[in-house]
């Protein structure tokens, strides 16, 4: 018998801490290899994590609601086998050399600045996230900051997640942790206010729109589509779709073929801003972005270019289900190249997405509304939709983003029965 | 250039005096035909006489008193403590009279009394016989307190002291009288009191200090630039009033201060200097201004185990140093 140590698993690249959000075994509890022992969310997503060993649950280290780093302790299990004197140990004893280890890489004074160093950086704009500190615990010294001006080589702020694109070759994660951009002041809430923890995936969205509304300069523009087309076909289809398949044939469906298909002609837009290069991506996978009461996640739909409107329409409802309980993957998430929003589900006409770092654009599906149209010299009642797109303007100009919404408007207001199937 | 030890130079600083200016003549305890209980005074009371060397009764406020009313009538004396510790009956007579007839009298009189005593520990002296009493004095303004931390110093700042319109405290480290040697020229030369002195350039570090504490700093600073630490020392020389210039400037050096004396720690002469530095320094400092010094007990310990926890040494130096230079 010995005790094994059980760590919080990484649970995705970019992960580094979860939260216990429960524990699905209890001390004395037997448990096989690869058994699931708790629940732990993250701020990607909600994770089993499996047990490492087939024993039983020794002590439980962490208590529900702890945020653990990845690789810190989580609980204790006795196994089978191994030396007898081990099993003697108690968990207590076993825990400091943990703690030592820790303690020899210390960076806890990483973040502390003296006067003289936030000086020094002001004076000569040195972003000091990207400065090695050579005092205790990790603090950068003045003396740090002097070598570096005398070097002249002054890291600036922006140069590193640059950098770090670069270094990253799955530019894909979607959910990177930010650095966060500490406000100028903080608002204090008064009597009778409600203080709301920021935690977990509320966190995550928070870190990236500021990533990317800070980092990429956004444009934005739109197009109105006649889609009385794309309506009367789905009219046609939805009864007979809904019982033979056993979900709804939904309007995003089509949006989402058409943009998939554009797409494979402009890869342009399919592509990321990689500092000083730009990656064109050669999957076509689809982020969307479905919300759960106060959360919102962007699961991907993966290679929607070889995908049926079929396809796709079970893939939507898939992930919109599994976000909806929850149990969304890591899988689920990585790996977008664009995101398609359906703002049009809550009524949205108009809408400024905020693109889907480091992806180069996002279009916004709007509400199909029934418009008195001019045409043919008289006027109709046509369904209208708008599509507005948010581009990052280091990567895309207003042509190839026109020429894309064009392509997108001419595949959509063509879509019939005669031409289109959905299988 | 000849060598002498620290209290050498003392003595030899005096004699020149003596011989240079009749009016200066030296009181104290044991200071004439004995030459002092350390020998600051060997050898004077057979060269000037028992009218320019004169043995005092054992009452400390009667050697500061006469030296005061000398000192008013236009006489230079000097005045020995015989021991730093012993000065406290005279305190009325050094802050209520000397320190104050310049200002009292508008002017119109001075008081140029030079009062030595030698202060610190480490010789096994216990109460009485190791005490620094520097802060006693460090907010009275009209008096100055000079306090050398080698021989050369100690010549050229007694000299100084010595012709000084207003009086001057003037402590010795007892225990430097014979410990620490150096160069000093058999020349008249004098040192400007109010300046302190740049002991050691370095850029790592800047420790600030005064007597004896010097010589263990740059001890320390010797050992330590074998690790890579470059330690920047200033000598404050004069404690009071403090060269405020030369402590800013020291201290932004390298934003790293460290502070040490022998005294107690609470409300010692470090204390004032970490507050100068703190008003000035605020954007260039890296750290926390560090101070090492004895800790707030009354006095000096006897016992040798105690007396060493209790004394400034070169290792406690060299520790503070190189934990500040780590930060």
């Amino acid at each position: 018998m010995s005790v094994e140590k059980i760590t919080m698993p990484q649970l995705g690249e970019s992960v580094t801490e979860g939260t216990i959000s429960s524990w699905l075994v209890g001390v004395g509890d037997e448990v096989n290899k690869y058994d699931p022992i708790a629940e732990v969310m993250t701020d990607k997503v909600n994770a089993e994590v499996p047990s490492s060993f087939t024993g039983t649950i020794k002590d439980l280290v962490a208590n529900e609601g702890d945020t653990i780093q990845v690789g810190e302790l989580i609980c204790y299990i006795e196994v089978e086998g191994g030396s007898s004197e081990s099993s003697d140990e108690s968990p207590e004893q076993t825990e400091e050399p943990v703690e030592d280890q820790s303690t020899n890489q210390d960076q806890s004074m990483k973040k502390r600045y003296s006067p003289a160093v936030l000086k020094l950086a002001q004076e000569h704009s040195i972003d000091l996230n990207q400065v090695e500190g050579s005092g205790r615990g990790g603090r950068i010294t003045r003396k740090d900051l002097e070598k570096i001006i005398d070097s002249g080589n002054i890291p600036q702020s922006g140069s590193q997640t640059d950098q770090s694109n670069t270094q990253d070759k799955s530019t894909e994660a979607i959910q990177q942790p930010a650095q966060s951009n500490k406000p100028a002041d903080v608002p204090s809430a008064e009597a009778g206010d409600i203080e709301i923890p920021v935690s977990g995936v509320r966190k995550a969205i928070a870190q990236n729109m500021v990533k990317s509304k800070t980092e990429i300069p956004h444009a934005w523009m739109m197009v109105e589509v006649d889609v009385t087309n794309l309506v009367n076909l789905r009219d046609e289809l939805k009864e007979d779709f809904k019982r033979k398949e056993g979900f709804s044939l939904t309007y995003f469906a089509f949006f989402v073929k058409a943009v998939a298909q554009a797409l494979k002609e402009f890869p342009e837009i399919n592509s990321s801003w990689a500092g000083d290069k730009i990656i064109q991506k050669k999957d076509i996978n689809l982020s969307i972005a479905v919300a759960n009461e106060n959360q919102l996640f962007v699961p991907v739909i993966k290679n929607a270019d070889e995908k049926s409107i079929k396809g796709i329409a079970k893939d939507i409802v898939d992930l919109a289900n599994k976000a909806r309980q929850g149990k969304l993957t890591n899988d689920d998430m990585q790996g977008g190249t664009f995101t398609v929003n359906n703002t049009g589900s809550f009524g949205s006409v108009q809408s400024m997405g905020v693109i889907n770092h480091p992806q180069a654009a996002i279009l916004q599906v709007e509400s199909i509304v029934k418009k008195p149209v001019y045409m043919n010299g008289m006027f109709a009642a046509r369904d209208m939709v708008n599509l507005c797109l948010s581009l990052d303007h280091r990567i895309l100009d207003g042509l190839v983003c026109g020429n894309f919404l064009q392509r997108v408007k001419e595949i959509l207001e063509n879509m019939s029965k005669d031409n289109t199937s959905v299988y | 250039m000849p060598v002498k030890s620290y209290i050498q130079a003392v003595t030899q600083a005096m004699r020149e005096e003596m011989e240079r200016d009749d009016k200066v003549f030296v009181l104290g305890e044991d200071v004439g035909k004995k030459g002092g209980v350390f020998k600051a005074t060997e050898g004077l009371y057979d060269q000037f006489g028992e009218e320019r060397v004169i043995d005092t009764p054992l009452a400390e406020s009667a050697i500061a008193g006469v030296g005061v009313g000398a000192a008013m009538y236009g006489m230079r004396p000097i005045a020995e403590m015989q021991f730093a510790d012993f000065i406290m009956p005279a305190v009325n007579q050094i802050i209520s009279e000397a320190s104050r007839v310049r200002y009292r009298s508008n002017n119109d009189w001075s008081c140029p009394i030079t009062i030595r005593a030698p202060y610190g520990g480490g010789v096994h002296g216990a109460l009485y016989h190791s005490q620094s009493v520097e802060a006693v004095f460090a907010n009275q303004p009209g008096l100055k307190i000079v306090m050398p931390s080698n021989p050369y110093d100690a010549k050229g700042l007694l000299k100084a002291a010595i012709r000084d319109e207003d009086p001057v405290l003037f402590f010795e480290h007892k225990r430097a009288y014979r410990l620490l040697k150096g160069e000093v020229p058999d020349d008249d030369y004098v040192l400007p009191i109010g300046k302190a002195d740049v002991k050691r350039e370095g850029d790592d570090i800047t420790v600030i200090t005064y007597g004896l504490c010097v010589n263990f700093a740059l001890q320390a600073a010797e050992k330590l630039e074998e690790e890579g630490i470059s330690a920047h020392i200033l000598d404050l020389r004069t404690v009071y009033p403090l060269d405020q210039e030369a402590i800013i400037e020291a201290a932004k050096k390298t934003g790293k201060v460290l502070l040490v004396t022998e005294d107690n720690k609470e409300g010692s002469i470090m204390s004032e200097v970490a507050a100068i530095i703190s008003e000035n320094c605020l954007f260039d400092l890296d750290s926390p201004i560090q101070r090492l010094a004895g800790p707030d007990v009354p006095a000096m310990p006897y016992a040798p185990t105690m007396e060493k926890f209790f004394m400034v040494n070169p290792d406690k130096v060299e520790e503070a140093m190189r934990d500040l230079a780590e930060f």
